[in-house]
C-alpha cells in the first residue's frame, strides 16, 4: 500500500513576534507562529505560550477563601505574592492596581508608580499593569506605571476603544506594549488593532485581549474566536495576527462553580478539586486554540499549565 | 475524488425534471441542500443507477459513524469540519471508565453503578458519561468473562471489550455479544481472528496500531477486506503533542483528502500516558476539543468529571444556533406586586446564570427575558438586539406593568449605556442599572432594592 503522507497545509502568513521585558531585565517573545497551535510537523512555533498570574496591589475582594488560602499571607503585599508568584512558576506578573477603583481607596498616580517601582525591583520577569477599569481611573494609573517602567516594555491594560489614543501614545513614548481588549469578536479585535495601528503604534507592540467566556459560561465562543483569528492570521491578514492574551482566573474563579461550597450537587464532586479544573479546563483549550498568555489566579492551575504546555512543545516526530 | 460536491456538481446528475417529489420546488433547491448535506440524495425518486452509485458515493460520510450498544447507544464520527465554526462538530466524544479484571470484582461493581449513575444537571439537561472499557490485564479468560458477566448485570451503558486475546474476546462475548460491544483490538498480529469474532458477533471492532498513519491505514484496510464495516482507530494517542499532532493529521486526511482507511473515529487513552490523574483530566480535555471519539479515562471522580462533560457541551454545541429560552415574563420566587423588575436576554446562559443568582439570594423578581435571537447580553447589544427600543417593546408586548405597581427596571450593567435612550421610550419609569455580572445580582439586590 501507498505511503501516506503528512497532511501539511501551506500558509503565507505568521503570528508577530511581541517583546515584552526590555532594558536589561529578563524578557519573553510572544508569537511567531507559522502554523496552527503545536502542529510542529507543519510549521515553527518559536516561542511558547506562557502563564502569568493575577496579582493585586491591594488584598483581592470577592476571591473564594480556598483561592486565597492557597497563596497565604502573601495577598496582602504585592511584592511578596509577585515572589511567590515567580517562584510558583510564573512567566510574567499582571498586577492589577485594584486600589485606584474608587470603591476600593480611590488611589492616584503616587500609590501606582509606588507599588509598580517596588515590584520592578523584587522581580525579574516581565509585568502587565491592568487599572480598575474605570476610565479616569485608568488613564491615570495606567500613565503613571508607564512613566515609572519608562523603557522596560511593560504590557499596559485594558486598551479599550475609550481610551486607546492615550495607551498608544503612552506606549510609543515610554516602549510598552499595549493590551487591546475588545468584546470576542474577531471583527472588533481586528477593528481595535487597526485604530492603534493608525495612531502610529507598531504591530509589535500590541497584544489582542478578547473578553474570555470560562469552561460552561461562554468558552466556546472564545475558543472559536481564537481559531478564527489564528487562521486569520495564517492566511496573511496581519492586523488580526497579534498574539492573543486570555484573562482565564478572573473569569473562572466567578463562575458558581469555583465559588459555591455549600448547598451544591453531590454530582460537583470535592470544592476544591472542580474549582481548580474549572480553570486549568478554561486554559487549556484556549492554548491549544491560540492563546499565548493564560493569565490565572491559582498556583496549582499555574504548575498544571506548564506542565501540560511543556509537553505540547515537545516537536512530534 | 474531490472533497465535496457542489450544488452545480450534483445538479448535473439529477433528472433536471423540477417535478417537486422530493419536496423542493426546483432540482437546483434540491441540488443545492445535498451540496450542504441538508437532504439525502436518496429523496430524488428519478435518480438513474448511474448518478446513484455516483452521488451515493460522494455521499459516503468522510469520518464513519460507528454506533456501540444497543438500546443505550455511543454513536460516534459523522464529523466534516475541522474547526467547530467552520459548521459545527455532530458527536461528542464518548467519555468512558476503565474497569480491569485484576481489581477486586465488588469494588469494580461499585464503581460501575457509581458511574452509571452519575448524573449532572445543567441548563436543562443531563449530562451523564457514557460506558465503560473492560480491560482483561490479568491475562485470564475465565476472569475476564467473569467480570463481563458483572458489569453486564449491574449497567446499561455500552460496553467495550479490552483483550488482546482471541480466545478470551470469544468467551467475553459469548456473555454479551447481544449489547454490541466494541472490539478492542485488532492488531497487526492477531487481526484475523478479531475480524472474524466482529463478523461472527455482529460488533463494531477497533484498530490499533501505534507505528504510524501509513500502517494504521494499512491494518485498517485488512479489516475492513475482510468484511468489517463498523470500526474505530487507535492510533497509539500519546502525550498533548503527539496527541495534537497525529489526531490532527488523521482528522485532515479523512475530511480534507478522503482517505477512506483512516476515515473512522478515534479512540484514546489519556491516563495511560499522564503522569497524574490530574493530568489525565487535561489531556482528556484536549482530546475532547481535538478530534477523539472515545475517551478512556483510567479515574473517576466527579469533580474532574464535570468540568470535562461541560467542555464537551461547549464544544460540541452548535455555533450557528445559540441555546435559546422562550422570551417573556419569568417569575422568581413568586414577586409580588411591589417586587423589582429586572430584563435580560434570551441567550440560555445568560438567562441560567441570571435566573440562577436572582434565585439564590432569596428575592421575589419579575425577570423580563427579551427575544436577543439567543444572543448574550453585550453581543446582542452590539448587534441592535437588546436596544432601548427593543426593551421598551418587550416591556409592553409582555404586558410587565400589569404585574407590579411601581414602574422601575433593572438593566444589565453592560448595557448601561443605554439608560437615556430608555427613558425617552419608557415615559414615567425609572431606569436602575443592574450589576454588569449574575454573580453580583444578590449584593446589588440586597445594597439597592432594600435600601
Amino acid at each position: 500500500m501507498a505511503e501516506i503522507a503528512k497532511p501539511v497545509e501551506k500558509w503565507i502568513g505568521s503570528v508577530k513576534e511581541v517583546k515584552l521585558g526590555d532594558d536589561g531585565r529578563e524578557s519573553v517573545i510572544l508569537g511567531g507562529e507559522t502554523t496552527l497551535p503545536f502542529l510542529h510537523f507543519e510549521g515553527a512555533m518559536p516561542n511558547r505560550p506562557l502563564v502569568a498570574v493575577e496579582i493585586h496591589d491591594i488584598e483581592p475582594s470577592g476571591w473564594p477563601p480556598l483561592l486565597l488560602s492557597a497563596w497565604g499571607g502573601v495577598v496582602k503585599a504585592p511584592v511578596l505574592w509577585a515572589k511567590a508568584a515567580v517562584q510558583g512558576g510564573a512567566d510574567i506578573i499582571v498586577l492589577r492596581l485594584r486600589s485606584a477603583h474608587p470603591e476600593a481607596g480611590n488611589t492616584g498616580a503616587d500609590e501606582a508608580k509606588r507599588v509598580v517601582d517596588k515590584l520592578l525591583g523584587a522581580v525579574s520577569v516581565p509585568l502587565i499593569i491592568m487599572g480598575p477599569e474605570v476610565t479616569e481611573k485608568d488613564n491615570e494609573v495606567l500613565l503613571a506605571a508607564s512613566e515609572v517602567a519608562r523603557g522596560v516594555r511593560i504590557g499596559l491594560g485594558r486598551c479599550t476603544e475609550k481610551n486607546y489614543r492615550t495607551i498608544a501614545a503612552t506606549c510609543l513614548v515610554n516602549n510598552h506594549v499595549a493590551i487591546a481588549s475588545t468584546p470576542n469578536d474577531v471583527n472588533l479585535a481586528k477593528q481595535l488593532n487597526i485604530l492603534l495601528h493608525e495612531v502610529g503604534l507598531p504591530l509589535d507592540s500590541i497584544i489582542h485581549e478578547p473578553s474570555t467566556g470560562a469552561l460552561g459560561y461562554g468558552l466556546e465562543y472564545t475558543y472559536s474566536v481564537l481559531e478564527r483569528l489564528r487562521l486569520s492570521a495564517l492566511i496573511g491578514d496581519e492586523m488580526m495576527a497579534v498574539p492573543v492574551m486570555c484573562s482565564v482566573g478572573e473569569e473562572s474563579w466567578r463562575q458558581k462553580e469555583s465559588r459555591s461550597t455549600e448547598g451544591i450537587p453531590v454530582a460537583w464532586g470535592d470544592n476544591e478539586q472542580r474549582a481548580i479544573t474549572w480553570e486549568a479546563l478554561t486554559a487549556l483549550p484556549l492554548v491549544t486554540a491560540g492563546a499565548s498568555i493564560v493569565v490565572l489566579r491559582h498556583p496549582q492551575t499555574v504548575a498544571m499549565l506548564k506542565a501540560a504546555i511543556d509537553k505540547l512543545m515537545k516537536p512530534d516526530i | 475524488m474531490s472533497k465535496q460536491l457542489t450544488g452545480i456538481q450534483i445538479y448535473k446528475y439529477l433528472p433536471k425534471t423540477n417535478c417537486k417529489k422530493c419536496g423542493y420546488p426546483t432540482c437546483l433547491a434540491f441540488a443545492m441542500k445535498v451540496a450542504q448535506k441538508a437532504e439525502d440524495v436518496a429523496l430524488c425518486p428519478d435518480l438513474s443507477d448511474e448518478a446513484r452509485q455516483f452521488l451515493g458515493d460522494a455521499a459516503r460520510p468522510p469520518v464513519r459513524p460507528v454506533n456501540i450498544g444497543v438500546e443505550k447507544k455511543i454513536t460516534v464520527g459523522d464529523e466534516v469540519v475541522l474547526f467547530r465554526h467552520e459548521k459545527r462538530f455532530y458527536h461528542p466524544p464518548a467519555l468512558v471508565v476503565k474497569v480491569k479484571d485484576t481489581e477486586p470484582l465488588d469494588a469494580m461493581t461499585r464503581l460501575v453503578r457509581e458511574v452509571s449513575n452519575y448524573s449532572v444537571e445543567r441548563i436543562g439537561l443531563q449530562l451523564n458519561l457514557d460506558g465503560f472499557a473492560l480491560l482483561n490485564e490479568s491475562g485470564d479468560s475465565a476472569k475476564f468473562a467473569e467480570l463481563v458477566a458483572v458489569v453486564n448485570d449491574n449497567t446499561e451503558l455500552p460496553l467495550i471489550i479490552m483483550s488482546s486475546n482471541p480466545e478470551a474476546m470469544k468467551l467475553a462475548l459469548e456473555k454479551t455479544a447481544q449489547h454490541k460491544p466494541l472490539i478492542y483490538a485488532a492488531t497487526s498480529d492477531n487481526y484475523k481472528e478479531m475480524a472474524q469474532l466482529a463478523l461472527d458477533y455482529q460488533c463494531p471492532l477497533a484498530v490499533s496500531e501505534k507505528g504510524g498513519l501509513s500502517q494504521l491505514a494499512e491494518l485498517s484496510e485488512l479489516v475492513s477486506q475482510q468484511g468489517v464495516a463498523d470500526i474505530i482507530i487507535d492510533p497509539g494517542a500519546d502525550d498533548f503533542s503527539h496527541s495534537i499532532n497525529i489526531l490532527t493529521q488523521l482528522r485532515r486526511l479523512a475530511i480534507n483528502m478522503n482517505v477512506s482507511s483512516l476515515g473512522y473515529p478515534i479512540i484514546t487513552f489519556p491516563g495511560d500516558v499522564a503522569a497524574s490523574p490530574e493530568e489525565e483530566i487535561l489531556l482528556a480535555a484536549q482530546h475532547i476539543t481535538k478530534y477523539a471519539g472515545i475517551i478512556v479515562l483510567n479515574n473517576f471522580s466527579p469533580a474532574a468529571v464535570y468540568p470535562l462533560l461541560v467542555l464537551r457541551l461547549n464544544i460540541y454545541t452548535d455555533p450557528q444556533k445559540p441555546i435559546q429560552v422562550a422570551p417573556g415574563v419569568y417569575n422568581i420566587n413568586d414577586p409580588k406586586e411591589a417586587s423589582p423588575l429586572a430584563v435580560t436576554t434570551n441567550f440560555s446562559l445568560t438567562y441560567f446564570s441570571v435566573a440562577g443568582e436572582v434565585q439564590s439570594s432569596g428575592f421575589p423578581v419579575w425577570l423580563l427575558v427579551c427575544d436577543t435571537e439567543g444572543m448574550a447580553v453585550l453581543t446582542a447589544w452590539a448587534a441592535g438586539k437588546f436596544s432601548a427600543a427593543s426593551i421598551a417593546s418587550a416591556v409592553k408586548k409582555y404586558g410587565v406593568d400589569n404585574n407590579i405597581k411601581h414602574r422601575s427596571l433593572i438593566i444589565p450593567g453592560y448595557v448601561a449605556v443605554i439608560k437615556g435612550a430608555l427613558e425617552e421610550e419608557l415615559p414615567g419609569w425609572e431606569i436602575m442599572i443592574g450589576p454588569r455580572d449574575a454573580i453580583d445580582i444578590g449584593n446589588y439586590l440586597k445594597q439597592k432594592w432594600l435600601a
